[in-house]
């Protein structure tokens, strides 16, 4: 093994510029993936933000009464789905709607407004499908005239975050398909450039997984140099976005260790795909 | 040792590289391949090294046969052969001990025997005083006789040798001549495949010529001594 990462550091001494090629070019892919991580991250961010206001209105029809509603306000805090449910009064209503048309404050007369049963739903259960199964359960109660949800408005929010999501994960595996191309060529320039070694080794019986070792360390190791390039390419225009534009979320230790461990993983499986290939040729 | 029962070897390109070749090599010999270019010298040491593996009949090495052994076997059968090439195939960045190090190191040799083991190597093979010199400082018989204390590293049973006199000036391949004899002299057989007929005249030993494929003379056979595979 400690033969293994000398053959590997020597591989950067003996081709400093194609070594610095390949930690280059990957680190851009993994710069390009997490500037997208980034505004994917700041994107879900905003978006759970927008989800915490997703609540079912359920209009209460005038006379009901007092003991009918706040059975139903039981009944409806124990759905499973449910986080909290608050009944609005007609004047709390008219209080709420005057405060907010400030100067049209007077356009409204007592009474006018419904009572209603405001309902937010717990973390996991917002989505549209969710969302309208609680209202339509709602709306079985006699005394509800009717329910408003924002049926449209909840599902455009969630396609938003579908298509980011997926382009996420759609242009991630692109940028991960290319650095392993990358890092699959570089090995193989290694390998041709070391086949006299290879051809030695051979000769003087080093097993397969021996002469493999170097390389895919190599492999690892240009991955991982990679991966910390981009952590610190991507935090630098985290800062300067920060300074210039708007202030954005970074990520978490948890997700610069995982991309770093990615850059790795892509050097790793990189050398493993290439140096299978080309050690045959040797 | 080595035996070739009914090898006959087909490439997909170049076709039939060895016809029915048959012969057997016992413990300690000395054995010249000769014959012309593309006669199959090559491929008959590429067998025995199982870097290839023949398309008919059976090669033996040392007990092991190529039929039966593993790929993954194949890395701990050539431990127990050496080799040397006629281009030498030293690493050029690597000084001389590094290059014989280098052997015992991929074969997982203990750290603390590599050191002892390189310099007694190069003695043997009169190099020890340029033991911290680069192959491109040596004349080509030093290079050679690095390359033949490489292929001794891990004490081989049998040493194989492609030419490796065919880049050396008379007096240098003299001297790498008397150092094979002088491994084999201690028990180590060797199969050497060379042109130089006057040096197969000089030398004595067992001669084995090929042509077309073929095996077209045997010594051994001629002596009467009998070296029929089917009688083995």
């Amino acid at each position: 093994m400690r033969l293994a990462f000398r053959e590997a550091f020597l591989a950067f001494r003996r081709a400093p510029v194609l070594s610095l090629l390949s930690i280059t070019t990957i680190a851009f892919s993994l710069f390009a993936f997490g500037l997208f991580g980034l505004v994917a991250l700041n994107i879900h961010d905003q978006l759970n933000q927008l989800e915490d206001r997703v609540e079912i209105r359920a209009f209460v029809v005038n006379g009901t009464t007092p003991e009918a509603t706040s059975a139903a306000l039981g009944d409806i805090a124990s759905f499973p789905e449910v986080a909290t449910v608050k009944l609005v009064s007609s004047d709390e209503a008219l209080a709420k709607a005057r405060s907010e048309l400030g100067e049209f404050s007077d356009v409204f007369e007592a009474g006018i407004l419904p009572a209603s049963i405001d309902v937010k739903l717990k973390e996991g259960y917002r989505d549209p499908a969710t969302v309208a199964a609680v209202a339509a359960r709602i709306k079985n109660y006699d005394f509800v005239d009717d329910v408003r949800f924002g049926e449209e408005w909840v599902q455009k929010l969630y396609r938003i975050r579908t298509i980011a999501t997926l382009s996420g994960a759609v242009l991630g595996l692109a940028f991960a398909g290319v650095a392993v191309i990358i890092i699959g060529s570089t090995i193989r320039m290694a390998v041709l450039a070391r086949s006299r070694e290879i051809s030695i080794m051979r000769a003087v019986g080093a097993t397969d997984g021996f002469v493999r070792m170097p390389f895919l360390i190599e492999g690892a190791l240009k991955g991982t140099l990679g991966g910390l390039l981009a952590l610190l390419l991507t935090w630098l225009a985290n800062v300067l976005l920060g300074k210039f534009v708007f202030t954005a979320e970074f990520f978490g230790a948890h997700y610069a260790i995982a991309g770093v461990a990615a850059g790795a993983l892509i050097g790793l499986l990189g050398s493993a795909f290439s140096v299978g290939r080309h050690l045959r040729a040797v | 040792m080595v035996r070739f029962t009914h090898v006959f070897k087909e490439f997909p390109r170049a076709g039939l590289a060895l016809n029915d070749v048959s012969f057997h090599v016992g413990k300690g010999e000395f054995v010249f391949l000769t014959g012309p270019s593309g006669a199959g010298k090559s491929t008959v040491l590429k067998l025995i090294f199982l870097e290839e593996r023949p398309s008919k009949g059976e090669v033996r090495v040392s007990g092991v046969s190529s039929a039966t052994i593993r790929g993954r076997d194949v890395p701990r059968l050539r431990r127990k052969m050496g080799v040397v090439f006629q281009d030498f195939r030293l690493l050029e960045d690597r000084s001389v001990e590094a290059n014989v190090a280098f052997a015992l190191e991929v074969t997982g040799a203990d750290a603390s025997t590599i050191a002892p083991k390189v310099s007694r190597l190069l003695g043997q093979v009169g190099l020890a005083s340029k033991a911290t010199s680069l192959p491109r400082e040596l004349s080509g018989g030093e290079q050679q006789r690095v390359a033949i204390a490489r292929a001794l590293a891990n004490d081989p049973v049998v040493l194989i040798a492609d030419e490796p006199t065919g880049n050396l000036d008379d007096r240098a391949t003299r001297g790498i001549f008397q150092l094979l004899r002088d491994i084999n002299a201690s028990g180590t057989a060797v199969i050497m495949a060379t042109h130089d007929l006057e040096l197969i005249k000089r030398a004595e030993c067992r001669m084995i010529e090929m042509n077309h494929g073929a095996i077209v003379f045997d010594s051994a056979e001629r002596a009467g001594m009998g070296m029929e595979p089917d009688a083995l």
